[in-house]
């Protein structure tokens, strides 16, 4: 850790907002509707002042500009405005990582990260239309004239070359899906909340595209979530107990987005995974709580390996339902329910079970959270990860 | 009819004419698109380092030149990974369910990996590591294009 740049311990989350989520298209408001509400909610749960809100970062292209948000609200200045590239959820830890770099460059007092989308309002997110243009140009003609639209069919090779490599079983995702569908029994906001999953629905359920069944594949919802963060010295004065940032890293392996290397059987963690827990000084033994993110249940196989719970060759043993529900198992996984069972809000909802966690107010409560990791968006790229704890370190 | 030769003997190929492929707005990648024309499988390589890259950029990645062409290659490939979409996203394809994508390693062009379908029997045996060969696909669509397909040998 010596002579080494580190978060660790710096920036804290003072406050968690979240709207109703709902299917996708199913929004009753608009979505800057939903992205204010949000926000209006993390600074209530924060007490602070929404005026006081001096920062803002977003993923995904999100269509709520820190400009408007900040016009909307009245806040008294902006002093960072910041917003990852692409990558579908793969920037949410990454936007609060940037929210805390703002902060401790001293650049903003009160970031909120955020996400929002409302697709019966603009479209649905993730895929290219039922009505493609007659011409796939540039990097889309390598793939999309073979019937490749869709995240889904663009990862689903990858996890049929690590099966084949590593003789992983659909069991191991489907202890995934389970996990996620059993947590979301307990939380409230939780879209398929009063739908259990049995692993005979997910053995019967319909293939989308080979090795993922239906239940593999993240559901598509409308909905906001927000999160506001401060210095560590600052986030003494408000109600909730700090959860403090220990660690985080954003990017991509070398060259994981080109066509030539479509296929690659990696969640594209190899890299982040160790600047991830340098950052943080601690290692996958310490970990409580994980939520990791569930575009497809073989991303979050493929990540899980890849931050060092387990070994490839240890995933049939490892990727159990007794491993993985709270509050006894051995690494709880997605404990609100994640995106295949909570809400797809981009992974942010993910982010906020891990902060809940650690303040003891989870559904799925995990005894004595001390290092709660969550990993945004695996398989595209860039993709980030997080690890947010009760103590400074 | 069944379901073998209803994939392989479809007049407009195996997935209809639902996509024509296209270079860049800028003109990046015209050159495989006409080699593939003319029934040839070419890969972007650098003419200074030699190094194989794909897809198509304008820098070779490896030494950063701007000197780049095209090779031709044997068409001759394993197949590295592969999926059956059951799910399909476009109403063009709702009646070509399932259908099989490849992704195909080629060991004569620095082990660089391109994408397109596995023609034939859509429930064939798909065999990971097995070797493969480039089919041609003509669409003789009023602007007419061809696509790089794959065939288990």
């Amino acid at each position: 850790m010596a002579n080494r740049n580190t978060v660790r311990g710096k920036v804290a989350v003072i406050g968690v907002g979240e709207t109703t989520y709902y299917k996708r298209g199913q929004s009753p408001d608009p979505e800057f509707v939903l992205m204010l509400k949000a926000v209006l909610k993390a600074c209530q749960d924060a007490g602070l002042d929404p005026r006081e809100i001096d920062g803002f970062a977003s993923y995904s292209d999100d269509r709520n500009s820190s400009i408007r948000l900040g016009d909307a609200l009245g806040v008294k200045q902006i002093n960072f405005s910041n917003m990852v590239w692409g990558g579908g959820g793969g920037g949410g830890s990454a936007a609060m990582a940037n929210a805390a770099a703002g902060i401790i460059a001293g650049y903003a007092d009160y970031v909120v990260a955020y996400r929002g989308l409302a697709q019966g309002q603009f479209g649905r997110f993730g895929g290219s239309g039922r009505a493609p243009a007659p011409v796939a140009a540039g990097a889309a003609a390598f793939t999309a004239p073979y019937g490749i639209s869709s995240p889904g069919q663009s990862y689903a090779p990858r996890m049929m070359r690590y099966m084949h490599d590593h003789g992983v079983k659909q069991a191991a995702m489907r202890a995934v899906a389970m996990a996620s569908y059993h947590h979301a029994q307990s939380n409230p906001n939780a879209v398929m909340r009063g739908r259990p999953l049995t692993e005979e629905m997910y053995d019967n359920s319909r293939w989308i595209t080979e090795p993922f069944h239906l239940f593999d594949c993240c559901l598509e919802n409308d909905g906001a979530a927000a999160v506001i963060l401060t210095s560590a010295e600052r986030a003494r004065d408000f109600p909730h107990k700090p959860v403090y940032i220990l660690g985080a890293a954003q990017g991509s392996a070398t060259r994981n987005g080109t066509v030539g290397n479509f296929g690659a059987p990696t969640s594209n963690f190899t890299t982040l995974a160790p600047r991830l827990y340098a950052q943080a000084g601690v290692g996958p033994k310490d970990v409580d709580v994980l939520q990791s993110y569930e575009n497809f249940t073989g991303g979050v196989v493929m990540s899980i390996v890849e931050h060092g719970f387990c070994e490839p060759e240890e995933v049939n043993e490892f990727f159990t339902t007794k491993n993985f529900y709270a509050p006894t198992g051995k690494l709880p996984l997605n404990t609100s329910g994640g995106n295949l069972a909570e809400c797809y809000m981009h992974g942010l909802e993910l982010n906020i079970e891990g902060v809940r966690q650690v303040r003891g107010d989870s559904h799925s409560q995990v005894p004595d959270v001390e290092i709660s990791m969550v990993t945004s968006g695996p398989l595209t790229q860039p993709i980030s990860n997080m690890i947010m704890s009760s103590e400074r370190g | 009819m069944t379901t073998q030769t209803r994939q392989t003997e479809r007049k407009d190929g195996y997935l209809g004419h639902m996509l024509a492929p296209a270079p860049s707005p800028d003109g990046l990648g015209k050159e495989f698109w006409d080699a593939v024309r003319r029934h040839e499988l070419v890969v972007q390589r650098c003419n200074d380092c030699k190094q194989y890259q794909w897809g198509p950029e304008y820098i070779c990645y490896h030494c950063h030149s701007f000197n780049l062409g095209y090779q031709k290659v044997s068409g001759r490939g394993r197949l590295y990974t592969w999926e059956r979409v059951w799910h399909p996203l476009h109403e063009k394809v709702a009646d070509r369910v399932p259908y099989i994508i490849a992704i195909v390693e080629l060991p004569d062009a620095g082990n660089v990996r391109m994408v397109g379908n596995l023609v034939g029997d859509p429930l064939q045996q798909v065999r990971i590591g097995s070797e493969v060969e480039v089919v041609f696909e003509d669409h003789a669509t009023a602007d007419p294009y061809t696509l790089v397909q794959w065939r288990q040998l």
